[in-house]
């Protein structure tokens, strides 16, 4: 498929996602079991990329303090868990990855 | 830094401008991240115009960043359309939660504050929306979000496209949209229900990195939205007796 026609059917779907509830408020109300699985659409698509990114930064799985990702990313979360601030989680995480990645 | 926003008496255009400066902590995500998918979008081949048109398009930060490793594996189109639309469908939990609020909108406002629906505006409006508060003015705050969102990543993306392959690789910008995600996902974390959500998803991800097409986003993604729900039922059988 051609690369924007692929890409003009991402956007659509993209919006239309975006448009479910707000378009249809009051006129329509989605089956319990989809409402129910909302809550752990972001959790899990989020996650998916996230895990990855941290446990198999080269493509192999790589546990180990010596993996910047994975310490970074730990330290990020904890930020994340104990502050609740965006702000702050992705300056520690970063200044973490820098600071990891320099003396490892 | 979240910025709780003055309310007696604003009008539009300081329901905007006070949505404006609340999604600000949000730009320290969205303008590296913004940067690195500009790069890898050119370097996985994807034509400068079209690069900077996805952004628009698309408009979707995560999504995007996995378009271009999508495009550089040499996925079939159809398959990277519905990588995208499992990856968005958490949107679909944002439409519902701000659909109440903008019942009262004629459809362009709802058209145009749909297509603005990120996590990062979400994130940023959502404390506003659930105040009563002068409540006729307050979509003009998450467009205020929105609108400020979709500049910056504009001008992240273009900036991106062109420094192409000038930024060095050694800043690790990438890792600033998997810090954004860690932000978002970290206070989601609630319960037993939601942890199993994460942890099911993410080694779902890792053990089926390996197969085609990166279709380990969309089996990881569903297995955890499944377990997720699954818990939750098993829970709440064990609580509440029917």
């Amino acid at each position: 498929m051609n690369l924007w026609l692929t890409m003009a059917l991402a956007g659509l779907v993209t919006f239309l996602i975006r448009y479910s509830f707000i378009g249809t408020a009051g006129r329509f109300s989605a089956p319990a079991w989809f409402r129910r699985m909302l809550r752990f659409v972001p959790i899990a698509a989020l996650t998916a990329l996230i895990w990855p990114d941290m446990l198999m930064p080269a493509g192999g799985l790589f546990v180990s303090l010596h993996n910047p990702r994975l310490i970074a990313g730990l330290i990020a979360g904890l930020v994340a868990w104990r502050s609740g601030n965006i702000f702050l989680t992705i300056g520690v995480g970063m200044i973490a990855l820098w600071a990891l990645q320099w003396w490892l | 830094m979240s910025t709780t926003p003055s309310l007696a008496g604003a009008t539009p255009g300081r329901e905007f401008a006070s949505g404006l400066v609340t999604v600000t902590p949000m730009l320290l995500g969205a303008v590296p991240f913004g940067l690195i998918y500009g790069a890898l979008a050119v370097q996985a081949g994807i034509s400068p115009l079209l690069a900077i048109a996805i952004s628009s398009i698309v408009f979707a930060g995560s999504a995007q960043f996995m378009i271009t490793k999508l495009v550089a594996a040499s996925t079939p189109g159809l398959l990277i359309v519905l990588s995208v639309g499992v990856i968005n469908l958490r949107h679909a939990l944002y439409s519902a939660a701000v659909a109440e609020k903008l019942a009262h909108l004629p459809a362009r406002w709802k058209m145009l504050l749909a297509y603005l629906l990120t996590d990062e505006a979400y994130a940023a409006a959502v404390r506003r929306l659930e105040s009563d508060t002068n409540a006729a003015q307050r979509h003009w705050f998450l467009f205020g979000c929105g609108f400020g969102l979709w500049f910056t990543w504009q001008l992240a993306c273009i900036a991106g496209v062109v420094l192409g392959g000038r930024i060095p690789q050694a800043w690790s910008l990438d890792f600033a949209g998997t810090l954004t995600f860690i932000a978002i996902v970290v206070p989601l974390l609630k319960d037993r229900a939601s942890t199993a959500s994460m942890v099911v998803a993410g080694v779902v991800a890792v053990a089926c990195f390996a197969l085609p097409h990166k279709l380990f986003i969309i089996v990881a993604a569903l297995a955890g939205m499944a377990a997720g729900v699954l818990l939750e039922r098993l829970a709440g059988k064990a609580e509440t007796p029917a």
